[in-house]
C-alpha cells in the first residue's frame, strides 16, 4: 500500500512549479559552470559546493511546507484502512523520490548533453549519490520539524535554523575551536565531529574524490588523511544511512502519536 | 453500533472531552450538536482513530478502536475542510482511494452523476471552488458503500441544490440500513435527516435521545429551539 499512497503524491510534486524551478536551477548552474570553466573536474568541484548548500536548503524548506500543506490530505489517508506507518512511509517517499529525481535530472542533463570526461565519472557519480543522500536526510528532518511544531511559521523558522546550523554554523564553530586550540591534537575529535553532520559527511565523500582537501574546510583535510579509498566511503555511507534512518524513526514515533 | 465509554481527551491545558458516554445505534442517523468548541469534531476524530484519546474506550461493532486499522474498512468519512494535493485532478484522487481498497469492487459513484461532476473531475483540484471540492469529498465518503458514514458539516459550502442532492443521498442510504453520524450547525437540516441527537457541551454529553424526546423535554416546537433551550440552561447553570 505504500506505493499506492506515494504514487499520487509523486505525481503531485512533479507537477509543482517549485520543483520545475529546482530542476531549472541545477540545469542552469551546471551548464553555466561547464561553459565558464570549460573543464569537467573544475565544474564538478564548484558544483559540489552549490549542491552542499542548495540541496539541504531546498529540501528542508520545501519538505516542511509540504507536510503542513498536506494536513487535510493526511487526514483523508488516515481515515482509510491504512496503518500509520504505511501513510508515513508513503508521504516520505512521495516527496523524497521526486526531489531526488529533480536533483539528479538537473545536474545530469547538461553533462549528458556535453558528454562527460571519463576521468571524472566516479566524482560525478559520487556527487549524484551525495546529493541524493542529502535529499533523503533532509526530507526526514523536514518531517520531524513539521511534526514537532504545530504552528507553521515556527516550524519554518526551525527548519531554517536547522539548515543554518548544519550548513554554516557547524563548520564555522569547528574552525573556531581548531584555531583556539591550535597547539592541541584535535584530529580525532574533528573526525567524530564530521560524522555528526550529514553535510560534512557528503563534503568529505566528495573531497576524497578530488584529493584537494585544503579547499573544502578543515574537517575535510583531517578526514582525507584518515581515510583513503573504499574504507572511507564505506564508513561515510554507513554514517549517512544512519542519518537517513534516525530522523525517520523519530518522525514515525511523532506521527504515531499525532492527533489530527 | 458504536459504544463510547468514559472518553477523555486533553490538548495541553484544554479539557476537550471530559468523559463522554454515548451509543450510536446501527441503521440510524445520529446528529451531534452543541456550541462551538464543544468537542464535536474531536469526538468524530476519536471514532476514526485520527485523535488518540487519553482515557476511555470506543467500540465499533464490538471491536475496540485501538490502533488496528481494519475497522475503518466499513467507514466513510467526509471531513469539514476539503483540501487536497493541489496539482492532482479529482479523478486521480478518486483513483488513488480505489487503489487503496483493491478488494472493494462494488463502487458507488452515483454522486458524480447527480452532482454533475464529470468535467470537474478532469481539472486540477487547485482550480476548483470550495463547493466543488466539498462535492468530491462527499463522493469519496460514499464511494465504497460503507456501513458507517461520518459526515462533519456535510452541507457547509454547498449551494441549496447540491445540499438537497446530498441530503437525498443520505436519506436513500439510510433506508438501505447504513448508519450515519452527522455534525451540523444547521438544525433544520438535522431535523430533516436525523433520528437521534447527541448534545455535547464543554466536553460532556448533556442529552442523548430522539428528536421527539429533546423537543418534549424542552417543550419546544423544533430542534433549533430545543437545542437553543438546552444551551440556555447550560449558561444559567
Amino acid at each position: 500500500m505504500i506505493r499506492e499512497v506515494a504514487k499520487p503524491q509523486v505525481r503531485n510534486v512533479l507537477r509543482s512549479r517549485w520543483l520545475l524551478c529546482y530542476v531549472a536551477f541545477f540545469v542552469l548552474a551546471t551548464e553555466g559552470l561547464l561553459r565558464f570553466t570549460g573543464e569537467d573536474a573544475r565544474t564538478l568541484l564548484s558544483l559540489a559546493n552549490v549542491v552542499l548548500f542548495v540541496v539541504p536548503l531546498m529540501t528542508i524548506v520545501y519538505g516542511t511546507i509540504y507536510l503542513y500543506n498536506s494536513r487535510e490530505f493526511v487526514e483523508l489517508l488516515l481515515a482509510q484502512p491504512l496503518k500509520r506507518r504505511t501513510v508515513f512511509a508513503g508521504l516520505y517517499l512521495g516527496l523524497a523520490v521526486p526531489l531526488t529525481a529533480a536533483f539528479v535530472a538537473g545536474v545530469s542533463i547538461p553533462f549528458l548533453l556535453h558528454g562527460i570526461d571519463p576521468e571524472v565519472r566516479t566524482a560525478f557519480a559520487t556527487m549524484l549519490a551525495g546529493g541524493s543522500a542529502l535529499t533523503l536526510v533532509f526530507t526526514g528532518i523536514a518531517f520531524c520539524v513539521a511534526l514537532r511544531f504545530e504552528d507553521r511559521l515556527t516550524g519554518l523558522g526551525a527548519a531554517l535554523a536547522v539548515w543554518l546550523v548544519l550548513a554554516l554554523v557547524y563548520d564555522g564553530t569547528l574552525l573556531f575551536i581548531v584555531a583556539m586550540f591550535s597547539d592541541h591534537a584535535l584530529e580525532k575529535s574533528l573526525l567524530a565531529a564530521s560524522f555528526a553532520n550529514p553535510i560534512d559527511l557528503v563534503r568529505v565523500a566528495l573531497l576524497l574524490q578530488f584529493d584537494i582537501s585544503a579547499l573544502m574546510g578543515y574537517t575535510g583535510a583531517v578526514f582525507s588523511r584518515f581515510f583513503s579509498g573504499s574504507a572511507g566511503l564505506a564508513a561515510i555511507s554507513a554514517a549517512l544511512a544512519f542519518w537517513v534512518g534516525a530522523p525517520l524513526a523519530v518522525g514515525l514515533m511523532a506521527f504515531n502519536r499525532k492527533d489530527l | 453500533m458504536i459504544e463510547i465509554r468514559g472518553l477523555r481527551k486533553r490538548y495541553g491545558s484544554l479539557d476537550v472531552l471530559q468523559g463522554i458516554d454515548a451509543e450510536i445505534t446501527t441503521g440510524h442517523v445520529t446528529g451531534i450538536v452543541g456550541p462551538n468548541a464543544a468537542g464535536k469534531t474531536t469526538l468524530i476524530k476519536s471514532i476514526l482513530g485520527l485523535t488518540r484519546s487519553d482515557e476511555g474506550s470506543i467500540k465499533v461493532d464490538s471491536v475496540r478502536v485501538n490502533g488496528d486499522e481494519t475497522y475503518r474498512r466499513k467507514i466513510g468519512y467526509m471531513p469539514q475542510i476539503a483540501r487536497f494535493p493541489s496539482n492532482l485532478t479529482g479523478a486521480e484522487l478518486l483513483a488513488m482511494l480505489r487503489e487503496l481498497r483493491p478488494d472493494v469492487k462494488d463502487i458507488d459513484d452515483e454522486l458524480v452523476r447527480t452532482f454533475g461532476l464529470g468535467l470537474e473531475l478532469t481539472k486540477k483540484l487547485n482550480d476548483l471552488s470550495g463547493g466543488t471540492k466539498q462535492k468530491i469529498n462527499a463522493v469519496a465518503a460514499f464511494l465504497f458503500r460503507p456501513s458507517l458514514l461520518i459526515l462533519d458539516e456535510p452541507t457547509a459550502g454547498l449551494d441549496p441544490r447540491s445540499a438537497r442532492i446530498l441530503k437525498d443521498k443520505i436519506l436513500d442510504e439510510r433506508r438501505s440500513g447504513r448508519t450515519f453520524i452527522i455534525t451540523s450547525h444547521v438544525m433544520s437540516e438535522l431535523e430533516e435527516l436525523a433520528d437521534n441527537v447527541i448534545f455535547i457541551s464543554e466536553g460532556r454529553v448533556r442529552f442523548s435521545g430522539s428528536i421527539d424526546q429533546i423537543k418534549r423535554l424542552t417543550r419546544q416546537v423544533n430542534l433549533e429551539r430545543a437545542v437553543a433551550e438546552l444551551m440556555d440552561q447550560e449558561v444559567a447553570a
